[in-house]
């Protein structure tokens, strides 16, 4: 047979080296810009006494090594290194957000399915999903961890609820418009064999929808950390980094670089359930290269 | 041939479009006999693949009817006695070749043991051997239309339905496939419906070419095919391969195929 497969021959060694050196390198120059671009803007504020849009000093804007070094000290007189505390504080609203990731892309998910496949529910559902997105979550974080108070549900699943109604969103959207992204002709090959709708949702129309619903776990999973950590304060739980950017909040003027490194942690929490989901989906989506979304 | 032998029976069958107003197909009477290869020729937009779509159950027609085995369509389609090839394979990406020859095997309840053994066979009938575990992105488009009709005829399905299945591919590819799809057939004794736009291709492939007049879709003329079995690339130097492939263009002329025979002359 003279057909030839176009398979992509497997890299060599030095080439995926090469590759893996390249991004690296890529990188840190990003870094190395926006440390520039940092360290620029305030020197060059603070040399011409500008003060539009704010007045920069090192309360507003620190010192970025000074910021990476605050997390290297006790955070109280002979207490725990910040580091050590922001360690606990993320792996405490990592399980928030993991817990309510998981939730909000389950209940997303099913919405998504149910809602494909009943026409009259998209109608008159979808409007009410849409709202529920545009109430601010500052909003509606205080009633869920009050009402859900009343049934004795521990707070930190209270806050994961809070981060479940941020995931669910997206997930929902997406499923709805990956489950109908199935082609025609590989419907009527389901037809064909008389499928049920059961082995069309998962034979075909899952399968299909995955590159959408990765798209969404994507977003979600970055929203799921924001939503534990503002779901944080209205429950006045101290054990997670929505506690201790309050806490570092109020001491601001005394402290200023507390508060930053909390931002960092949680910027880098953000980012590690970003990549979990971009590893996952490397493991489970089998697409040709070109169509992975 | 007696309507017990028939595989699909068609009586009358008329389609129309857009609430009446646009009429495919007209007044089509046709039997197919367990055995035969039989392919639907016409012009574009004549209502070939709605007729195959038709005699599948993936659309209904607007009068007339269409038995399958003397069931109807429908129970045909329920009973799972098609094997469908487009143009496009419509494979699934996220499975392997073996895993898209086992689709309709898992929609039948095999076992695993029952779809391994059928899948072998079936990669063994396309000559596709050592590629079972490619994902379809990886093959060539001849070898993924292997694939697909290595899916369609998995489960023995009584009727092959094929829709243009070589059109996307080159000249080359495509005689190729010509020769293996008429082993399989002499293999398997499938009974097949091709619709195809190639004049040479359904005269070598066929056992009887049915020409279909430009809209609306009418029967021009019927061509049985008297050329020896098994065909080989020789057959098609034979000077009667060319009086068929004549006979058939001339009928498509009679009945408004003008764009056809251009497209014939390229061949």
């Amino acid at each position: 047979m003279s057909a030839i497969a176009v398979e992509r021959p497997r890299e060599p060694r030095a080439e995926r080296v090469r590759a893996a050196l390249g991004r690296g390198a890529v990188f840190v120059l990003v870094a190395a810009l926006l440390w520039g671009a940092w360290e620029g803007y305030r020197w060059l504020w603070m040399h011409e006494h500008w003060t539009k849009p704010f007045l920069v000093d090192d309360i507003s804007m620190p010192h970025l090594h000074l910021i990476a070094r605050q997390l290297f000290e006790p955070a109280r007189v002979n207490g725990p290194l910040l580091i050590t505390i922001l360690w606990h504080s993320a792996l405490f609203t990592a399980k928030e957000a993991a817990v309510g990731f998981a939730i909000g892309a389950s209940v997303g998910f099913v919405l998504g399915v149910v809602l494909a496949h009943f026409r009259i529910l998209q109608r008159g559902l979808l409007p009410y999903i849409v709202a529920s997105q545009t109430i601010p979550i500052i909003a509606i974080a205080p009633m869920v961890v009050v009402g859900l108070g009343n049934y004795n549900i521990a707070a930190w699943l209270r806050v994961a609820v809070i981060a479940a109604y941020l995931t669910f969103f997206p997930v929902t959207v997406n499923t709805l418009r990956g489950l109908q992204s199935a082609e025609p002709r590989a419907l009527e090959l389901m037809h064909s064999y008389a499928a049920s709708r059961w082995a069309i949702l998962w034979k075909l129309r899952v399968p299909s929808s995955l590159p959408y619903l990765f798209s969404a776990f994507k977003v979600s999973a970055t929203a799921s950390v924001v939503g534990a950590i503002i779901g944080e304060a209205p429950s006045s739980i101290p054990n997670g980094l929505g506690g201790a950017i309050i806490n570092f909040n109020q001491y601001y003027a005394l402290e200023p670089k507390n508060l930053w490194a909390t931002n960092l942690v949680a910027a880098a929490l953000g980012i590690f359930f970003f990549v979990a989901v971009v590893v996952v989906e490397k493991l489970v989506v089998r697409r040709a290269p070109e169509h992975v979304a | 041939m007696s309507a017990n032998d028939a595989v699909v029976s068609i009586r009358r069958l008329s389609k129309a479009f857009g609430g009446g107003r646009v009429t495919a197909l007209q007044d089509i009477s046709l039997e197919v006999a367990r055995g035969e290869f039989v392919s639907l020729i016409g012009p574009s937009g004549c209502g070939k693949s709605t007729l195959l779509r038709i005699v599948g159950d993936i659309i209904e027609p607007t009068s007339g009817e269409v038995t399958v085995n003397g069931k109807t369509a429908r129970r045909a389609r329920l009973d799972r006695d098609y094997g469908i090839v487009f143009q496009s394979p419509v494979l699934y990406d996220w499975r392997t070749v073996a895993k898209n020859i086992s689709l309709p095997l898992e929609m039948l309840g095999w076992d695993r043991a029952r779809r391994t053994a059928r899948i072998k066979e079936m990669v063994e009938l396309v000559e596709l051997e050592s590629f079972e575990g490619h994902h379809p992105w990886q093959l060539s488009g001849g070898m993924q239309q292997r694939v697909s009709i290595a899916r369609a005829l998995s489960f023995e399905p009584a009727l092959l339905l094929m829709d243009e299945p070589f059109g996307a591919l080159d000249e080359m590819t495509r005689e190729r496939l010509n020769l293996e799809l008429l082993r399989i057939w002499s293999e398997t004794g499938s009974t097949v419906v091709f619709v195809t736009h190639s004049i040479s291709e359904a005269v070598f492939l066929s056992t009887r070419v049915v020409v279909l007049s430009a809209r609306p879709g009418r029967i021009a003329g019927i061509v049985p095919v008297d050329l020896a079995q098994p065909r080989t690339a020789a057959t098609r130097e034979d000077p009667r391969f060319f009086e068929l492939v004549t006979d058939v263009r001339e009928r498509l002329h009679a009945g408004g195929a003008d764009e056809v025979l251009e497209e014939a002359t390229l061949e």
